[in-house]
Formats: structure tokens, C-alpha cells, sequence
């Protein structure tokens, strides 16, 4: 298990059932309502106060990396582009912090592959990535090399625990 | 222009800034939101029914770390797909079952052939590698090379960031 101990997670880290039944459930369509929460803890049989405490420690052991709206910023004048770099093994570690530094890195993978540093620029307006990009580049010293999606023929948002 | 989305006025995007790393922990998020913005917080769920409506929000809930529910082995599977027949086989790429994100993208010649991009995750890589074969059996001879790159550790996972 590589991955799991190079990206300090204990693999199915000690979920009970609940807690699977609670991360299945969350993934679908949180309700739009004054009382959210309530009405998705009533649906799985839990009071409110152990669905927010449940959720709370998911976020906190970083089981769930983020609880809210999934924006498609391309609809809202946005653009988000993956992009990859070559990064010499000696330094991949200064470069994973100064690229990870850059807000505009929604997220960032290593992989195995000379193209080691895959991630995706989010910004708020398209000519933000070319400027990202210009800045990591000087910022690194490395080539940044941008695969912006053409077309988009699936994306599914939900992982079943 | 259909993809340039709805107009969002300034409003829109304070709501943006304001939950784009996550939703309040509290028995009425919404109206909590609300208070911050100096809106009701029915307005603030009208805004996001719309934005939801319009395409601007995929959807709201909860991004589990992959590793952590079990899916260890996260391969982006790459292929360099005729161009001719790419849109048609991406769309039937994109309807397996185990693929949960599949593009087209540019390739990088000489080092990077590749233009559709399918990613697939599971508990184990011998596993992946079977379903990366079944998306190989489908694609036939209209793929030239394909390959595997494995992800071994998550450097980065914040999501949206934009500045307020």
C-alpha cells in the first residue's frame, strides 16, 4: 500500500457503518431547506446533533476533504485546467510546497509516470490560468504543461464507502 | 452562447466566495450564511436552487478523500484515440460504470500522445488494470498506446479558491 502510507491516510480508516452511511448519503443532493441537516439525519434514523458531530469528524480526520457546493466555475466566467510538470525527484518536495502555496491549486496528485505533479488551476477568470501557470513556472523554475479540457464526456461526483 | 452560463451579479459571487470551502456546521447553515452576507437566509437558498438549476453548482454534499473510503489504487488511465472516432468512443468511455471522470484533452508531442483521459478507482491495482483492459477491449484498433499513471500520494485537495 504505497499510496496509503505516502499520502498519510490509513486506508478505510476506521469507518463504522454509520459513518459509510453518512458519507454515501451526504454525496447526494443536500437539501436546500432552512433545516438541512435535520431532514437528511431524520431520513438515516439519527438525531441532528450526531449527524453534525459525525460530519464534523469526517472533515477534521480528513475522511471528507470539503462539505458544500461543488462549483462549476467555467459557468460562472471561470476555468479550471489540469496540468502536469516533470519534476526532478530531489526536488519534489520544495516544489509540491511552492506550487501547493499558489490558491489557485484546487488540488495536486503525485503520480507515477516522468510527468510526476498533476493538479488543477481554478480561477475566476480565464486569463488567470495563463497567469498562474507564468507564475508557478518562475516560481519553480519548471515547465508547466496545461491540458485544458476540450470536451467533457462524464464526470460523476459520488464514490460509494 | 449556452456554455457561458447565466449571468451571476455581484451578489452570486459573495455567496461563492463565502461557501467555496464548505457549508456551516450548524442546524441552519443557510440562514448562518446569511448573516455573514447581510442576507436573509432564504435568499441565500434561492440564490443556490439557481445556481444548482443553472449549472453553476454540480452539486451540494460532501468530497470524500479517496483513499480514506478504501479506493487506494486511483488510476488516470490515458489513450491516444483516433480523432476521427474520439468524440464518439469517449461518450461510450464515459458510460462505463467504473470510469468517474472522462475527458478529451490536447496531446503534447513528442512526450505525450494521449487525448482521452479516463479516470478509474478502485481498492487494488490489479483491479484497476482489469477495467483499464475492458475500456482497451472497447476502444479496439482505434487506439494507438495507452497507459496508466497511478496516483501515490494526494500532495493537495482544497478545492475552489477564488479571491472574494
Amino acid at each position: 500500500m504505497p499510496e496509503a502510507a505516502a499520502s498519510g491516510l490509513a486506508s478505510g480508516a476506521a469507518l463504522d457503518a454509520i459513518d459509510k452511511q453518512l458519507i454515501n448519503a451526504l454525496q447526494g443532493d443536500f437539501p436546500l431547506v432552512a433545516e438541512p441537516y435535520r431532514q437528511v439525519a431524520a431520513a438515516l434514523g439519527l438525531a441532528e446533533a450526531e449527524l453534525l458531530q459525525r460530519l464534523d469528524a469526517l472533515l477534521q480526520r480528513r475522511v471528507l476533504t470539503r462539505f458544500g457546493p461543488m462549483f462549476q466555475i467555467e459557468r460562472a466566467g471561470g476555468a479550471f485546467v489540469l496540468a502536469a510538470m516533470k519534476v526532478p525527484e530531489p526536488d519534489f518536495e520544495r516544489v509540491a510546497a511552492q506550487v501547493n502555496a499558489f490558491p489557485e491549486v484546487a488540488h495536486n496528485y503525485r503520480r507515477e509516470h516522468a510527468l510526476n505533479m498533476w493538479f488543477v488551476l481554478a480561477t475566476a477568470t480565464p486569463q488567470g490560468i495563463a497567469e498562474t501557470i507564468a507564475a508557478i513556472e518562475a516560481a519553480t523554475g519548471l515547465p508547466v504543461f496545461p491540458f485544458p479540457k476540450e470536451r467533457e464526456y462524464f464526470v460523476e461526483m459520488k464514490l460509494h464507502a | 452562447m449556452p456554455d457561458a452560463g447565466p449571468e451571476l451579479d455581484a451578489l452570486d459571487r459573495r455567496l461563492i466566495v463565502a461557501t467555496q470551502a464548505g457549508l456551516p456546521r450548524v442546524s441552519r447553515p443557510y440562514h448562518a450564511i446569511g448573516g455573514e452576507l447581510g442576507i436573509d437566509g432564504d435568499e441565500v437558498i434561492a440564490r443556490l436552487q439557481r445556481m444548482l438549476d443553472s449549472g453553476v453548482i454540480r452539486r451540494i454534499g460532501a468530497v470524500p478523500n479517496h483513499y480514506a473510503i478504501g479506493y487506494t489504487a486511483n488510476g488516470m488511465s490515458v489513450w491516444d484515440v483516433d480523432d476521427v472516432r474520439i468524440d464518439e468512443l469517449g461518450a461510450r468511455v464515459g458510460a462505463l460504470a467504473f470510469v468517474t471522470h472522462c475527458y478529451r484533452r490536447p496531446r503534447r508531442l513528442p512526450d505525450w500522445p494521449y487525448n482521452l483521459f479516463a479516470m478509474v478507482h478502485s481498492q487494488n491495482r490489479e483491479e484497476v488494470a482489469a477495467r483499464v483492459a475492458e475500456i482497451a477491449a472497447l476502444l479496439g484498433a482505434a487506439c494507438r498506446a495507452h497507459d496508466i499513471l497511478y496516483s501515490t500520494a494526494i500532495l493537495k485537495k482544497t478545492g475552489l479558491r477564488i479571491a472574494g
